[in-house]
C-alpha cells in the first residue's frame, strides 16, 4: 500500500465515498418503500402474486451494466446522470424485496391474524399493526441482501463514468498500481458492513417483543 | 433506442471476429468455462458440508463476505496481477475467468449444502434401514431430493457470471461486454444499448434454458404435486440468509417450505 498517495488524494476518495453511500443507500430505501404496499398486494391477492414474481425474476435477470445503459434511452437521462443508477438499483432492490415482503407477510401464522379479527381488527389495520410488524425479521434479512449487493453494484457504474468508489479500481488499472484498487475494495466492504449493522440494529429496535420470550 | 435497432439489424454487425455471432461465443466460452469450474469445486464441498453438517457457520459466512465484495474491484485486482506475472493470452483469459468462477461458486456452494441440510431425517433414516451406506444415502437420495435447489444455485450462479462477464469487457476480454465498452469509449451510444439488449436477452433466454434442464432432470416427486405446509418466519430468515438473490428466482425451492 502506498499511504503518501492516499493521503494526497483523500479529498477526492471521500467524495467517492459520499457518492457512493447515497447511491447505494437511496435506491435501499426507495426500493424498500415501493416493495411494501406491493409485496402486500401480492400477499393479498393470489393473481397479482404470480404476476408480481415473475415480473421480478425477469427485472433481476437483467445484468446491471446492461441496464445501466438502457435506462438513460428510457428515462430521457444523460448516460453520466447518476439517477440512472438510483432507478436500476431501486428496480433491483424492488424485485428482490416484493417476493421477501409477500412470503414475510404470509408466514404469519394464522391464529395471530384470526386473534386480530376476533378483536376487531379490519384487514388493513390488522395488515399494518400487526402481520407488518411480525414480518419485520423476514423484510430485514431481505434488506440486507439487497443493501450489501447494491454496495457491490454501484461501483459497477464506474464503468460508463459515474463518480463513485468505482472509480479507484479504474485509477488503478489504468495507473497499472493496486494502492486505489484496495482502498476502493477495502471502502466498499466497510459500506457494505455499515448498512448491514444499521439494518440489523433497526430491526432489533423495531421487533423488541423477540428479545421478550425465549425462543419458540 | 431506434439507433440500437439499426445497429442489430445492420448485417455487417452480425459477421467478422467482432459481429454478434463471434461475441456470442466467447461470452457463452467464458461462461460455461467458469461454471464447469465452479462446479467441480462446490458441489463435492457443498455436498461434503451438508452431508456431514460441519462448517456451515463458515459457509454462509463467506458467502455473505463474498456478496459484498465489489466484482469490478476483484476483477481488475486479479487482471493486474495476471498481466504482470503471465504472459500472452493465458494473462488476461486466466484472471478473469478465475474471479467469474469465484463469483459463481457462494450460490451452488450455499444451495447444495441448504438443499442437503434441508432433507427430512426421515427420508434419511429410512434409507439407511434399507441398508445403504453413507455414500449411497448421498447419491441416491440426498442429491436427487436436494436438486432443486441445487438447480436454483446454479441459475443464480450463471446470472452473476453472465454479468460479470460484461463487465470483464474493461480488462480487454471479448463477449458482448466489448459493445458496451467500445460504444462508451467512441461515445456510440447505439452500439452500447444494442450490447446491453444482447447481454440482457442472453441473460433470460440462458436462465430460461436452465429452468427447462431443471424440469427434465428433477424428480416428479418432487416437483410439488402434494400441499405445502407454510414455511415459518424464522425458516424465511435462513432461507434469505443462505440463498440471497436466489431466493427471489425460483417460487417453489424455498428451503423450509416442503417438509
Amino acid at each position: 500500500m502506498n499511504w503518501n498517495w492516499l493521503n494526497r488524494n483523500t479529498d477526492q476518495i471521500l467524495s467517492w465515498l459520499l457518492a457512493h453511500l447515497w447511491l447505494a443507500a437511496l435506491p435501499t430505501l426507495l426500493g424498500l418503500l415501493l416493495a411494501l404496499p406491493l409485496g402486500a398486494l401480492a400477499f393479498r391477492y393470489r393473481w397479482s402474486y404470480a404476476t408480481l414474481i415473475t415480473l421480478a425474476g425477469l427485472l433481476y435477470t437483467i445484468p446491471s451494466l446492461a441496464l445501466f445503459v438502457v435506462l438513460p434511452g428510457i428515462l430521457g437521462t444523460r448516460i453520466l446522470n447518476p439517477l440512472n443508477v438510483v432507478v436500476a438499483l431501486t428496480l433491483y432492490t424492488v424485485a428482490l424485496l416484493v417476493r421477501v415482503v409477500a412470503d414475510a407477510l404470509d408466514s404469519v401464522p394464522p391464529l395471530v391474524r384470526q386473534s386480530a379479527t376476533a378483536m376487531g381488527y379490519r384487514p388493513i389495520r390488522s395488515l399494518i399493526t400487526v402481520q407488518l410488524p411480525l414480518a419485520i425479521p423476514v423484510i430485514g434479512a431481505g434488506l440486507r441482501v439487497a443493501a450489501v449487493s447494491n454496495v457491490s453494484l454501484v461501483s459497477v457504474a464506474a464503468l460508463l463514468g459515474v463518480p463513485q468508489l468505482g472509480q479507484l479500481f479504474l485509477v488503478g488499472f489504468q495507473l497499472n498500481f493496486y494502492t486505489p484498487i484496495v482502498a476502493g475494495i477495502v471502502l466498499c466492504l466497510l459500506v457494505a458492513a455499515v448498512f448491514d449493522t444499521i439494518i440489523l440494529v433497526a430491526v432489533r429496535i423495531a421487533t423488541p417483543w423477540t428479545r421478550a420470550v425465549s425462543h419458540r | 433506442m431506434t439507433g440500437a435497432w439499426t445497429w442489430l439489424t445492420t448485417g455487417a454487425n452480425w459477421s467478422g471476429s467482432s459481429g454478434v455471432p463471434a461475441r456470442l461465443l466467447e461470452h457463452l466460452w467464458y461462461t460455461f468455462l467458469a461454471l464447469a469450474i465452479a462446479l467441480v469445486i462446490a458441489l463435492p464441498i457443498g455436498a461434503a458440508i451438508g452431508h456431514t453438517g460441519r462448517l456451515t457457520g463458515l459457509v454462509s459466512g463467506l458467502a455473505n463476505a463474498l456478496r459484498a465484495l465489489p466484482t469490478l474491484g476483484l476483477l481488475i485486482l486479479l487482471a493486474l496481477w495476471g498481466l504482470g506475472t503471465f504472459k500472452g493470452d493465458i494473462a488476461l483469459l486466466g484472471p478473469a475467468i478465475a474471479v467469474l468462477a469465484i463469483l459463481a461458486i457462494p450460490p451452488i456452494l450455499s444451495n447444495t449444502y441448504a438443499g442437503i441440510a434441508a432433507v427430512d431425517p426421515a427420508t434419511r433414516d429410512a434409507a439407511e434401514g434399507m441398508g445403504m451406506t453413507g455414500r449411497e444415502v448421498l447419491t441416491k437420495v440426498e442429491l436427487p431430493v436436494a436438486l432443486p435447489l441445487i438447480m436454483s444455485g446454479i441459475r443464480s450462479a450463471f446470472l452473476q457470471v453472465v454479468a460479470t462477464a460484461t463487465i470483464a469487457a474493461v480488462v480487454s476480454l471479448g463477449g458482448f461486454g466489448r459493445y458496451v465498452i467500445d460504444g462508451n469509449s467512441q461515445q456510440n451510444y447505439a452500439m452500447m444499448v444494442a450490447g446491453a439488449i444482447l447481454v440482457a436477452v442472453l441473460a433470460i433466454v440462458g436462465d430460461r434454458i436452465l429452468a427447462l434442464i431443471g424440469h427434465f432432470v428433477i424428480s416428479p416427486g418432487l416437483t410439488g404435486r402434494k400441499v405445502r405446509a407454510r414455511a415459518t418466519t424464522s425458516d424465511l430468515v435462513v432461507a434469505i440468509e443462505q440463498e440471497g438473490g436466489s431466493a427471489v428466482l425460483e417460487p417453489a425451492n424455498r428451503a423450509g417450505g416442503d417438509r
